[in-house]
C-alpha cells in the first residue's frame, strides 16, 4: 500500500528502508565522537565554564554588577529570559499542534526542537535566578507557608501566574520529549553491543518492546499530551507577556500583547531550529530526512509569524496615536525616534521587513539564505524585547529621573553564559540521543518516501516510482 | 509483561518483513483459529489494536480525572491562601478574585493531566527503568514485525500453526522458550 501523492513533494528521499533509517540515525549515537562535535562541545564546554564564573560573581557581589540603574530596573536580564522562552516555544508547537494537523514534515524534525526547547526553557530559568539576584531564596515563589505566620505568596500577580506556567511547561515538554525518546532509546538498546550502553539505554527505555497494545495506547497519550501541550505553549507566552501587559507603564499597558507574544515566540523558535538544523542535517549527514521540503515548511511558518508580529508593531503604533493618551504616544515616538532609535529600527528591519524575503520560493529553499535569515529573525527579536523593556522604561512620568542603560561586562557575559549552556546541552542530547524519531519517520515512509523499496524492511533498494499512483485501495 | 505467564512458555515466533503484511496476516491467523499472543513492531500500525481484538483504552479517563483534581487542588490552595487563611482586598475586589486565578488552575489542570495519564501508561503497561522486556526478537524495534503464539494456549500443533504462519507471508518462524 504506497500511496504517493502526485501533488506534495516527497518528506524522505534517498528509498531508504526502515533498516536504513535505524542505521542513518543511530550512527552518530554509536560511533565514536566526530571531530566537528569534539571541537563544537569544547568551544560550548569553555564558554559554559567561564559565563558559570561569571554567574557566580553576579550572585556574590550583587546585581549592582549589571548597568541596572535606579530608572530601569529590568534590562539584559528579562529580555535574555523572555528571549529564551520564545526560542523555547517551537519544540512543542512542532511536536503538538502540527501532529493535532497532521504535519507530517514535523517527524524529521519533532525531536531536536524539542531538546532545544527544553534547553531553551532552561537557560531562561536561569536569568530568573540571576535577575531575582538571590537563587538560594528562590523557594519563596512557591506557596510555601513560612515561619513568620501565614504569609502566601500573591496569586494575583503575573509574576506568580508565571512560576507555575513556565515550571509546568517544562515538567510536560520534558514528558512529552521522553516519552516521544523510549521507543527509540529501546531500538538502540536492541543494537547496542557494549554491556554499559545496553544497561543505561535498558534503563531508560522503561523496557519498552513495542506490543500492538502498547503502541494503541502510546498513540492514545501522545494525543493527548497533544491536545494539552497546544493551549499550554499558548499560555505560556501570554503570560509572559502579562508580566508586562498587567502592569500601567506606557508601552507595556497594552491588550495586543498575548497574541504579539505568542506569535514572535514561535517566529524566534523556528528560526532557531533552522539554524540547528541546518547544521546538524550536514555534519550528522541526514539531508534525506531533513530535506528542502522541511526547509521551506519551516520558512512559510516564520514569514506567517513574522507579518503578524509586524502587524502587531503597527497596530500599536497606530493605537498609541488613536487612544488619545500622550504617555502612550510619546513613548513610542521616543521608541522610534528617540535615543534608542537604532534598537527600534533593528527591531524592524530585522523582524518585519527581512522574512518578507522568504515570499521568493527560491530563497525559501537556499541553505544560505534559510540560515542567515534565522540568525538576523533571532537577532530582531533580541532586540524585540530589548526595545519593549528598556525604551519603556528609560523615561518616565518625571523627566528629572530619565536614563540611559548601558550593558556591563557582567550582562554580556552572563548573556554569553546562557549560549554555553545551551550549546553544551544541545551537543550532549546530539551525541548520546537519536536527533531524528526514527519511528515516526518510518510510520510516514509508506506514504511520504521519494521512491518504496522493492522490499521496505530488507536491504534491497527498488526501483524509482516512475508514475506516482494512488492505490490505497490495492491490497 | 513477563508475569503473564509461566516460565516455561514456548512460543512460536512469525517474522514479518512488511508492515501491510502483517497485518494481512493478523486476520488470516485468527481466522485459521489460531489465538495471537501479540504482534510487536517498530512503529504504530493504525488497525492493529483492533484486529488482534484488543479492547479500546480508558487511559482518557483516567487523563480526565488527574485533570480535573489538578484542577480541583489549585482552587482548594488559592481559596485557601487567598480567600481563607490571609484575606486581602486589593483593589477594592472581593479577597477571592478568582478570575486572577484561572491561568494557574489551568496550569494546575495541565500538569496533572500530563503528569498523572503518563504515569497511568507506564503503571498499565508493566513500564519501568528496572523492567527487562520481553523480547521474542530483537529485530522488532529496528525493522521486522513480530507475531508470537503462545503454544500452550493453542489447541493446534505446532507445524500446524508453522504452516498457518508461512502461509500468511511470514519470513521467517522461529521458536522461542522463556
Amino acid at each position: 500500500m504506497h500511496v504517493t501523492s502526485p501533488v506534495r513533494t516527497p518528506l524522505v528521499t534517498g528509498g531508504k528502508t526502515y533498516a536504513d533509517v535505524t542505521d542513518d540515525i543511530c550512527r552518530q549515537v554509536e560511533g565514536k565522537p566526530t571531530r566537528e562535535w569534539i571541537i563544537a562541545f569544547t568551544i560550548s564546554f569553555i564558554v559554559l565554564i567561564y559565563g558559570t564564573a561569571c554567574v557566580f560573581w553576579t550572585w556574590w557581589e550583587g546585581l549592582g554588577v549589571w548597568g541596572l540603574n535606579k530608572t530601569i530596573g529590568w534590562a539584559w536580564d528579562i529580555t535574555n529570559f523572555v528571549w529564551w522562552v520564545g526560542i523555547g516555544h517551537a519544540g512543542t508547537l512542532i511536536s503538538a499542534i502540527l501532529l493535532l494537523f497532521r504535519m507530517k514534515y514535523r517527524t524529521s524534525i519533532n525531536r531536536a526542537a524539542e531538546a532545544m526547547t527544553i534547553f531553551a526553557v532552561i537557560c531562561a530559568a536561569m536569568f530568573i535566578m540571576m535577575h531575582a539576584g538571590r537563587p538560594w531564596l528562590a523557594y519563596w515563589a512557591i506557596p510555601f507557608p513560612n515561619t513568620l505566620g501565614s504569609l502566601w505568596v500573591n496569586f494575583n500577580s503575573p509574576l506568580v501566574w508565571d512560576v507555575f506556567a513556565i515550571s509546568t511547561y517544562f515538567t510536560v515538554s520534558l514528558v512529552f520529549w521522553y516519552m516521544g525518546l523510549v521507543p527509540d532509546l529501546a531500538t538502540i538498546r536492541d543494537r547496542a553491543t557494549s554491556k554499559v550502553s545496553r544497561y543505561i539505554y535498558g534503563a531508560f527505555s522503561l523496557g519498552w518492546n513495542g506490543g500492538a497494545k502498547t503502541w494503541a495506547r502510546y498513540e492514545y497519550i501522545s494525543l493527548i499530551l497533544a491536545g494539552i501541550s497546544t493551549p499550554l505553549v499558548l499560555s505560556v507566552h501570554t503570560i509572559v507577556s502579562f508580566d508586562f501587559a498587567t502592569s500601567v507603564i506606557p508601552g507595556w499597558h497594552t491588550t495586543i500583547f498575548p497574541p504579539y507574544f505568542v506569535a514572535g515566540a514561535i517566529f524566534s523558535g523556528f528560526a532557531m531550529v533552522q539554524n540547528l538544523m541546518l547544521i546538524t542535517r550536514v555534519v550528522f549527514k541526514l539531508e534525506d530526512y531533513i530535506t528542502y521540503e522541511h526547509i521551506e515548511s519551516m520558512n512559510k511558518i516564520i514569514t506567517l509569524t513574522g507579518s503578524i508580529v509586524g502587524v502587531a508593531y503597527i497596530t500599536e503604533f497606530f493605537i498609541a496615536w488613536y487612544s488619545g493618551n500622550e504617555f502612550e504616544s510619546y513613548i513610542f515616538l521616543n521608541r522610534a525616534f528617540g535615543p534608542y532609535w537604532w534598537a527600534y529600527w533593528m527591531m524592524m528591519t530585522c523582524n518585519v521587513i527581512s522574512p518578507q524575503l522568504f515570499w521568493s520560493r527560491k530563497i525559501r529553499r537556499s541553505i544560505v539564505w534559510t540560515f542567515v535569515l534565522s540568525v538576523v529573525v533571532n537577532i530582531g527579536m533580541w532586540f524585540e524585547r530589548f526595545v519593549i523593556i528598556v525604551s519603556s522604561l528609560h523615561r518616565d512620568y518625571l523627566p528629572s529621573s530619565w536614563a540611559m542603560f548601558s550593558p556591563t561586562i557582567f550582562d554580556i557575559s552572563d548573556y554569553i553564559f546562557s549560549f554555553g549552556l545551551f550549546f553544551t546541552l544541545f551537543l550532549l542530547f546530539a551525541k548520546f540521543l537519536p536527533v531524528i524519531n526514527m519511528f515516526e519517520v518510518k510510520a510516514i515512509i509508506r506514504s511520504s518516501s521519494e521512491r518504496l523499496p522493492a522490499s521496505i524492511s530488507g536491504v534491497a533498494k527498488g526501483e524509482n516510482v516512475t508514475n506516482p499512483t494512488f492505490n490505497k485501495n490495492a491490497d | 509483561m513477563a508475569t503473564h505467564h509461566s516460565d516455561n512458555a514456548k512460543f512460536l515466533v512469525g517474522i514479518y518483513d512488511d508492515d501491510d503484511v502483517v497485518l494481512k496476516a493478523v486476520k488470516e491467523v485468527k481466522n485459521a483459529g489460531v489465538r495471537i499472543h501479540e504482534v510487536y513492531s517498530p512503529f504504530p500500525i493504525h488497525g492493529l489494536d483492533v484486529a488482534l481484538g484488543h479492547p479500546r483504552t480508558k487511559i482518557g479517563i483516567a487523563a480526565f480525572l488527574f485533570g480535573l483534581t489538578g484542577f480541583l487542588c489549585m482552587v482548594a490552595l488559592t481559596y485557601y491562601t487567598m480567600g481563607y487563611d490571609w484575606p486581602m482586598i486589593i483593589g477594592g475586589k472581593d479577597p477571592y478574585a478568582y478570575p486572577a486565578y484561572i491561568p494557574v488552575m489551568f496550569e494546575f489542570t495541565v500538569l496533572f493531566t500530563a503528569l498523572g495519564m503518563v504515569g497511568t501508561f507506564l503503571v498499565s503497561n508493566g513500564l519501568g527503568p528496572t523492567v527487562k522486556p520481553l523480547m521474542f526478537d530483537l529485530r522488532s524495534t529496528d525493522n521486522k514485525f513480530v507475531m508470537a503464539i503462545d503454544l500452550s494456549k493453542n489447541k493446534l500443533s505446532e507445524t500446524d500453526i508453522t504452516s498457518v504462519l508461512r502461509q500468511s507471508g511470514a519470513a521467517e518462524v522461529n521458536v522461542k522458550q522463556f
